[in-house]
């Protein structure tokens, strides 16, 4: 675990149309950790993941203001273009989504395809390196022609991550990634984030409290778009310094 | 009666009422395509895909032109409607959202409503009249119009059925926009729009009012574009109400050769949604 921080959040605002979803947030994400973001229900966490990667412009009527620090170049500044933006902060969703009609090999290699690559040797190798990433290569090497959506849940997840691994990302982004997958799923799932996280910076968000104190370096706290508490998660968890992280943290609250 | 009776006694009454239905819809079908069968296949023969018509009073000959010819008449329909067709519903299913989807999609709601006859009429002032003519333009065209409403609308339902976060899933990977509605979206439900297609294309095959001012028909075999062109639909209707019981046969078998393919094109696309998972297997196959 290093201490460089790879992206700063300066006074980061979001609005749906009138709704003020995330409230002047500023946080910094060390490189190779893994930070989650806890919180109640609808309490932005999830609006404010979307915004470090700028997908959050998807939702119409979505509008976000303040800094995205990435090596120096706020992400959502309007020249950055989102698609190159995209390929350096990687994105897994709740819900696993591999493509539906594509194999298990070309889920993993159509992000790197689809920019130009053609060389199979090379696209097999990244496939191979990423699905052993992924913690998934032993179960799919015999049946990478197979299509992706014949997996069961966690190993959909799980293709879904080497996915993301495959155009090399910087920061990983997971919103809520086990919330859909059984406790042995997301057990496979957690064990193979702490170890993307020596290569990658992952942020998380989870509803899971006992997650985020299992496997993240650093931890978030928010309530209705503000952000209550963030730290160490040995600090959150043992001994946090807001009352209202205190109440959520013991289930009185939220 | 016991309670238990009267709830058992409601829950075959309304199973009885379901099947009822259900046959009562697949009566017409069954009899109108066993009737087309029984009339049709007795006057069928090889002459009748391979001749030509003969005169009044000479036995024989057959529709080759009229077959060719609605072929023909499709292939022009299909190579108007389905690009702008297929174009059009990806634009309402991942663009459509302002105020001219909405027009759009309203206009298309109002075109799938207009009887065909009428779309005849108007292929034969908007072609027809220009050239001082009957052509085979002119009622590809008018078929064209038919189901570009109906390709659009399929394309459109099927892409709305793919969840958001899939295509979030494309964006994520830093993909551009273009390249998630082509290679996610598209490709990955090609299978379905392909059906929708064909469902398009073989609700052409049979239409017979919009060709009656448009490609009008004739007794030979013809390629030209700005010619008149005999099609199926329009022998059929010709002969029919002919007082020849040569020709009323043959009616006939043209109404079993059409029939054919239109139910034929059906059927197509529906193994076609299943070769789309097949194909995966095949694939395994040969690697």
């Amino acid at each position: 675990m290093s201490s460089n921080i790879i992206l700063q959040v300066n006074n980061l605002n979001v609005w749906y149309e009138d709704f003020h979803a995330v409230k002047g947030i500023s946080v910094g994400y060390p490189e190779k950790s893994i930070s989650a973001i806890i919180g109640p229900s609808g309490c932005g966490k999830s609006t404010f993941l979307r915004c470090l990667n700028r997908i959050y412009e998807e939702v119409p009527g979505a509008k976000a203001t303040g800094e995205i620090i990435l090596e120096g170049k706020n992400v959502l500044d309007k020249s950055v273009d989102p698609v190159e933006l995209r390929k350096r902060i990687g994105m897994v969703f709740q819900k696993p989504n591999p493509f539906p009609a594509m194999s298990i090999l070309d889920n993993v290699t159509i992000g790197l395809r689809l920019q130009g690559i053609k060389d199979k040797s090379y696209l097999m190798n990244v496939a191979e390196q990423c699905l052993r990433k992924a913690a998934l290569w032993s179960e799919v090497k015999d049946k990478l022609h197979k299509l992706g959506t014949s997996l069961s849940g966690g190993q959909q997840q799980r293709l879904c991550i080497a996915r993301a691994l495959a155009v090399n990302p910087q920061v990983l982004l997971m919103d809520e990634p086990t919330s859909a997958l059984d406790p042995i799923a997301s057990a496979k799932i957690e064990d193979l984030m702490s170890e993307l996280k020596k290569e990658f910076t992952v942020i998380v968000v989870t509803h899971n409290m006992q997650q985020a104190a299992r496997i993240a370096d650093y931890t978030s706290f928010f309530v209705l778009g503000d952000l209550i508490e963030h730290g160490l998660s040995s600090d959150i968890f043992t001994n946090p310094k807001e009352q209202k992280t205190e109440d959520y943290i013991t289930g009185r609250f939220g | 009666m016991t309670y238990l009776h009267w709830r058992k006694f409601k829950n075959i009454a309304f199973h009885a009422s379901l099947y009822l239905a259900a046959v009562i819809v697949l009566l017409p079908l069954f009899l109108i395509v066993s009737y087309v069968f029984k009339m049709g296949a007795s006057s069928l023969n090889l002459d009748f895909f391979l001749a030509f018509p003969k005169p009044v009073g000479e036995v024989g000959g057959g529709m080759r032109h009229a077959i060719t010819g609605t072929l023909y008449l499709v292939a022009i329909a299909s190579i108007i409607s389905i690009p702008t067709g297929l174009l059009c519903g990806i634009y309402l299913s991942e663009f459509g959202k302002g105020k001219v989807a909405t027009l759009l999609k309203f206009s298309i709601d109002m075109l799938t409503g207009v009887p065909s006859i009428i779309i005849g009429i108007f292929a034969y002032i908007l072609i027809v009249v220009p050239l001082k003519g009957f052509s085979a333009m002119a009622g590809g065209v008018a078929l064209s119009i038919i189901i570009l409403p109906i390709v659009c609308r399929s394309t459109e339902e099927i892409l709305k059925l793919i969840p958001q976060h899939i295509r979030e899933a494309g964006l994520a990977l830093g993909l551009p926009r273009w390249r998630v509605i082509l290679n996610i979206v598209v490709k990955g439900n090609l299978s379905s729009l392909i059906t929708g297609v064909m469902l398009a294309i073989s609700r052409a095959a049979g239409e017979t009012a919009p060709l009656l001012f448009t490609s009008f028909g004739n007794m030979y075999l013809s390629y030209r574009i700005d010619e008149p062109m005999a099609s199926l639909p329009v022998q059929i209707y010709n002969y029919a109400i002919s007082p020849f019981d040569d020709w009323r046969r043959q009616a006939w078998a043209g109404a079993f050769v059409l029939i054919t393919i239109v139910l034929g094109i059906n059927l197509l696309s529906r193994l076609l949604v299943k070769l789309g998972s097949l194909r995966h297997l095949i694939r395994r196959g040969i690697k």
